[in-house]
């Protein structure tokens, strides 16, 4: 994890010392590091001059702006009525088969975080998931074992 | 296709090049293009279907030393995939109809507020970005455009609520009026125009309004992209002619099984078979962002309106109690008539729960929660019960 007071540092010198800023900010540590920490929060308060309550509360609106411990690679699947229509269980159970563990949960070593997502714009290839930022559509479960065991290669 | 849908090759069509329609929309005047786009009957295609020309028109008349116009693409409704699509196929349309707008209201800066989920295509649409800057500079036009992103926040998709998002705050609605027209990003004028609607304000450049409106009806002037999903043996994104029977669209897009047609996403209506016939796609009849869910009759849909619910409760804003508490009994309560705590005159008192959400809730996300769960509640009524 790169250090807290020089990742806010830089990303408040690329989008400003400003309220508007703050998102892209938090934005910026999330795709760093995965997911925002009290010292994070505490750190941009004292750079911005805003509350950390205040922050927090902002951070707290947006799901990708987690504050929870994340993995390494994010796991993202959708949990759409047509992903449900389209084998969404399938891909759930193949993932958590593979990690071993459960939707919400991260594995031990830190590397993947496996969560579900509300419509992520693939109802047309449903089944899909992101993983970061990446998009992976028409899942079938031996497609989503070859995707998880090049990550877990990786 | 059959003879009854009208498929129509306008937003996607390749054989028009936007910055030579841009540089000649740029020569004539503001407030006869404007009158164009009036003419034209263009309504906003995200779903609220504000007309167009009257929005820029509101937004060319208020005082401001600044002005901005904003591309809505955080299309979140469950089942929309078009703007992914138009972002992906034409953005220089979508880019250059923005800067038709600046032009027209007197903004020099723009935005796209991307979805949060699209990420992945953000690198091709800044380049998109950077080349159409390039032309710009060609036509003299001081226009500049950035990509701020989403975050995972439907609501966001409200253009208020865009608005706050893109001032750093939690993405909660404002009251309306003032209007973004007037006072917006910044507190400066804005427009809020979606992908697909800023398309077509430069296709209408290109064709002019009568061409435009030679299709649809009066009310739901033109065409519009649709994305159809669910038990189709073609999903995908189409531009089709509005004003369309239901019965007509499920002819062409059905799998020979269709049981209801959610039209609008979750936050839209849910038509049985027994009303395809009746049922007109459009302002008139039922208007739709594109989202077009086909489910047959081996579908439950209790499970697709507790789908819907899971997703108004998740996402719900909090700010205003009808929505926020609403939405959490709605599902409390098809689940308690589900498991037999509750008997099925339960239903009748949680329509009239949703009846009070969509009067008493701040934006038209708790305000549409209704429109399905009233559809779904009444018109499979067995289903939610057994």
């Amino acid at each position: 994890m790169i250090q807290t007071k020089t990742i806010v540092q830089e990303l408040v010198k690329k989008h400003g010392n400003n309220r508007e800023s703050l998102i892209p900010v938090l934005q910026g540590i999330v795709e760093k590091n995965n997911y925002i920490t009290d010292e994070d929060i505490i750190e941009i308060a004292n750079t911005l001059d805003i509350s950390a309550g205040e922050i927090y509360g902002t951070t707290s609106f947006y799901t990708f702006l987690d504050t929870e411990k994340r993995g390494k690679y994010v796991i993202r699947v959708c949990k759409s009525i047509i992903a449900v229509m389209k084998g969404k269980a399938e891909i759930i159970k193949t993932i958590e088969n593979i990690l071993n563990i459960k939707v919400g949960e991260t594995t031990p070593d830190n590397k993947f975080s496996l969560l579900e997502a509300n419509d992520i714009g693939w109802s047309d290839k449903e089944p899909s998931m992101l993983i970061n930022e990446k998009v992976y559509t028409e899942l079938t479960p031996e497609k989503t074992t070859e995707i998880i065991e090049s990550y877990l290669r990786d | 296709m059959s003879e009854k849908i009208k498929k129509v090759d306008n937003i996607f069509s390749k054989d028009c090049n936007c910055k030579d329609i841009l540089a000649k929309t740029l020569k004539k005047d503001k407030d006869s293009f404007i009158q164009e786009l009036i003419d034209s009957g263009l309504k906003g295609r995200g779903g609220a279907g504000f007309p167009t020309g009257l929005k820029w028109k509101f937004a060319k008349m208020a005082e401001g030393d600044e002005k901005f116009v904003i591309c809505n693409a955080d299309e979140g409704e469950p089942g929309t995939f078009k703007d992914r699509v138009i972002l992906q196929e034409v953005p220089q349309k979508v880019l250059g109809g923005m800067a038709l707008c600046g032009h027209i209201i007197g903004a020099k800066k723009g935005f796209i507020y991307l979805r949060g989920e699209y990420a992945w295509m953000k690198q091709d649409l800044q380049k998109a970005i950077d080349e159409m800057h390039d032309a710009f500079k060609t036509m003299k036009l001081d226009f500049f455009i950035d990509i701020r992103m989403g975050s995972g926040a439907y609501v966001c998709g409200e253009e208020t609520a865009l608005i706050e998002s893109m001032e750093g705050k939690r993405g909660e609605p404002r009251n309306k009026p003032p209007f973004p027209a007037s006072i917006g990003f910044r507190g400066k004028p804005t427009v809020v125009n979606n992908v697909e609607t800023l398309v077509y304000t430069l296709m209408i450049a290109h064709i002019g309004a009568p061409e435009f409106k030679s299709l649809g009806t009066a009310d739901s002037a033109g065409s519009k992209v649709f994305s159809i999903s669910g038990d189709t043996p073609i999903p995908g994104v189409y531009e089709l002619e509005l004003g369309m029977k239901l019965s007509d669209f499920v002819e062409e897009f059905g799998d020979g099984d269709t049981k209801a047609v959610q039209v609008g996403g979750a936050s839209g209506f849910c038509v049985p078979r027994r009303k395809f016939n009746d049922t007109v796609i459009g302002f008139e009849g039922i208007p739709t962002g594109g989202s077009m869910m086909l489910f047959n009759s081996h579908r439950s849909m209790y499970n697709v309106l507790h789908n819907y619910l899971d997703f108004f409760v998740e996402e719900s804003c909090g700010q205003c109690t009808p929505c926020r508490v609403g939405c959490q009994q709605l599902l409390k309560g098809i689940e308690a008539v589900k498991s037999k705590e509750r008997d099925s005159s339960y239903l009748n008192e949680l329509i009239k729960l949703s009846e009070t959400m969509h009067t008493a809730s701040k934006c038209g996300l708790g305000q549409s929660v209704a429109n399905s769960f009233n559809s779904i509640v009444e018109e499979f009524t067995e289903e939610i019960m057994y």
